[in-house]
């Protein structure tokens, strides 16, 4: 058994930097299309609020699953895409609407005095959002924002569908290989958690950090 | 010609009419200072003046330029225009320093030593040069209306508004607050003030304004609307106001930010 962990933990830990890839991409373009999506339903149009709140919802209402296999199956045959770019990009997707309600409800959160106070001294309103309202928000956020970044770590596992090899895929292979799946998966999810744990300590890390005093 | 000049200004949430037709003058210099019961326009009528809520009719004039027209520079406007606002309004997530600040490195493009020298000067002047590095959480609600005014002076604003700026005090930190409205309208600068404190209004303004129902009822030099006033319900009110000296008035929406 121990034998068996010796030899099944390093293989596995050779897919680690590819689901940390996966994770990483997922993420941060997650970010930055949610963060997006969230000003622009708080502050944009009206018709720009609607798009964005129904992106929202269809990429929420859809199993993450279904979006990998539309894109790699029907965009990959437009657009040539490899098979890391379209999981990465799937699960980009989906998250950058779930942390379009993230931000929202972080940015929402935030006294209406703020706003009056900044355009009160002449900011323009993308200034007040990028100086006043962003800082304070991004705060808010982070304690549901580490819970889809331990998601999204995890949903990076769903990639294995189009034979990236990440964690899961290749404790796959190890379970073929060896006829051991217990040991195999087992090990999977004993670094899946190691990772999970990590990424949760580092962000409570952050917020602690960068907390207002006495707020 | 007066620093301020509103015509005929009318402004209405839905059926409820909140300014109906008013017309004001402000001189440079004057101290003007806004009574009334709640609900009345008072604080619409700041809220106005700097457009941060724009009005259906009705022309605002400041410093020469008709600024309710098309094609004005809001942000230009507000950055002359200095607000106080009863709930301070600081920004959280900023030491008293950096609310200070922020006006002059982000809106007026002032290098950061040029910015810290002004704001630590503007903090000095209202009394909180050892409190500088506080966030607004670590300071009490007295510290934070002065960082505010601070905050609207480093600006050099031609006129100072104030809506209710010691409403949300407690009675023992109101003082500390009006000392310091109280030195600037010595100094010359330009005020609007919306508050109860029938002594600071008997004592610094230049003119009372007493409003009801979004008109301005009378207005005059303090002591004749206090003691002579020419409407009965001037006078009705203005003996009241103890009474009414608790009750907060309805901000006005800003949906239109």
């Amino acid at each position: 058994m121990l034998q068996g962990l010796i030899d099944v933990i390093p293989y596995l830990l050779q897919g680690t930097s590819v689901t940390l890839s996966v994770t990483l991409v997922a993420l941060s373009l997650g970010f930055t299309g949610g963060m997006f999506l969230a000003v622009m339903r708080v502050y944009g149009p009206p018709i720009i609020r609607r798009l964005a709140a129904g992106y929202s919802l269809v990429m929420r209402a859809v199993p993450v699953l279904l979006v990998i296999l539309i894109m790699s199956f029907v965009i990959s045959a437009i657009i040539n895409l490899p098979p890391f770019w379209a999981g990465s990009l799937s699960l980009a997707l989906a998250s950058s609407a779930y942390q379009s309600e993230i931000f929202r409800g972080a940015i929402i959160a935030i006294p209406k005095g703020q706003m009056v106070a900044a355009r009160a001294l002449g900011m323009g309103q993308p200034k007040a959002i990028l100086n006043v309202i962003m800082p304070q928000a991004i705060r808010n956020a982070i304690a549901p924002w580490s819970n889809e970044a331990a998601i999204i770590l995890k949903d990076s596992s769903l990639v294995y569908v189009l034979g990236v090899p990440e964690i899961l895929r290749r404790a796959q292979y190890y379970s073929a290989r060896s006829y051991e799946p217990f040991l195999a998966f087992g090990a999977a999810a004993l670094v899946y958690f190691t990772l999970t744990f990590l990424t949760n300590r580092g962000l409570d890390a952050l917020e602690n950090r960068i907390r207002i005093p006495y707020s | 010609m007066p620093l301020i000049q509103i015509k005929q200004l009318t402004k209405r949430y839905g059926e409820n009419v909140v300014l109906d037709g008013i017309s004001l003058d402000v001189d440079e210099g004057e101290v003007v200072v806004f009574v009334g019961p709640s609900g009345t326009g008072k604080t619409t009528l700041l809220y106005c003046t700097n457009l941060l809520v724009k009005p259906e009719g009705g022309e605002i004039w400041f410093d020469g330029q008709e600024i309710t027209t098309a094609g004005v520079d809001l942000n230009k406007v507000r950055q002359r225009m200095g607000m106080v606002f009863q709930e301070f309004n600081l920004f959280n997530h900023l030491t008293a320093l950096d609310n200070v600040r922020i006006g002059l490195t982000k809106v007026k493009g002032l290098s950061t030593q040029a910015a810290t020298e002004r704001a630590q000067r503007e903090l000095e002047q209202v009394g909180l040069s050892n409190r500088t590095g506080h966030y607004p959480g670590q300071l009490s609600g007295g510290q934070k209306q002065r960082v505010a005014i601070a905050r609207a002076l480093a600006m050099d604003p031609k006129i100072m508004l104030f809506d209710e700026p010691t409403s949300a005090l407690d009675p023992e930190l109101i003082g500390e607050v009006l000392d310091v409205m109280l030195r600037l309208a010595k100094e010359g600068m330009t005020m609007m003030v919306v508050t109860h404190e029938m002594g600071f209004a008997s004592e610094v303004a230049d003119r009372l304004v007493f409003m009801e129902a979004g008109r301005i009822v009378e207005q005059g030099p303090p002591q004749e609307l206090i003691h002579n006033p020419q409407v009965e319900r001037t006078g009705k009110f203005l003996g009241r106001i103890g009474k009414l000296h608790n009750s907060l008035s309805a901000a006005p929406e800003e949906s239109s930010l």
